[in-house]
């Protein structure tokens, strides 16, 4: 488990889904891949999204940066109606609406 | 599946008690938007839990301060979907989201506030937001 799920494990959620359910979030992950989406909750599995869209990094393509400001602006297209984020993946999770365009 | 129309009806007359006109067909988003003079806010209204903590209240707060769009209307996500699907389609370069605000000038659309940008916030936040808008894109020049 990474330490960014850790510290959301003992204070940011609640004993039900969690203080983020229905929250746009940004999950980052230590790879290239990068998920935006409405979390549903927070399993020992992972970060369950709904209506969510991702972006890996490859040649070419926009910095995971570039991808989350453009997101931040205006949101993401539902590519994924459900998608979960496996817990081991997750290094960072944070409300789209608190990351500046 | 839209909800009981009971259920919804007051979270409509928020919006509609403030003056916000409701267009329930894509005709009337035709009709609305086809009047393109001006500025324009549409609401993208809907049942979810930030709609009713934060965009309603806050559009109604937003609609008290000096400068304001000379028109507002709200389709309801979910529940009136032909006048909603017709409405994004005005803004089909976005991804739906709901609650939301389009902020159109002279027929085109110069702001928009997606439902990210409202959830977690207290009503006079998502107002300050709109009012800004509203100072940017709804005054007159020779008044700024």
């Amino acid at each position: 488990m990474r330490g960014a799920f850790d510290s959301l494990s003992v204070g940011t959620f609640h004993q039900d889904k969690g203080e983020l359910h229905g929250v746009t979030v940004v999950v980052d992950t230590d790879g290239p891949e990068v998920f935006v989406g409405r979390c549903h909750e927070v399993t020992p599995e992972g970060v369950v999204l709904l209506d969510a869209d991702a972006h890996a990094v490859e040649a070419g393509a926009a910095s995971k940066e570039e991808w989350v400001r453009r997101a931040a602006r205006y949101g993401v297209w539902a590519r994924h109606r459900h998608l979960v984020v496996p817990r081991q993946r997750v290094a960072s999770i944070r409300r789209l609406g608190d990351v500046a365009e | 599946m839209p909800y009981s129309p009971m259920l919804v009806k007051p979270m409509r007359e928020e919006l509609t008690s403030a003056g916000v006109e409701e267009l329930l067909t894509a005709a009337d988003v035709d009709r609305w938007l086809g009047q393109r003079q001006g500025t324009a806010l549409l609401v993208v209204n809907s049942v979810c839990g930030c709609a009713a903590g934060a965009a309603r209240p806050g559009v109604r707060v937003a609609l008290q301060g000096g400068a304001r769009p000379d028109r507002v209307a709200t389709v309801f996500a979910g529940q009136d979907l032909e006048a909603t699907s017709r409405a994004r389609a005005h803004f089909a370069d976005i991804p739906p989201s709901s609650p939301s605000m389009a902020l159109f000038k002279d027929g085109e659309l110069v702001y928009f506030v997606p439902r990210h940008r409202i959830e977690g916030k207290m009503p006079q936040e998502v107002a300050a937001d709109l009012a800004q808008a509203f100072e940017r894109w709804c005054v007159a020049p020779s008044i700024r």
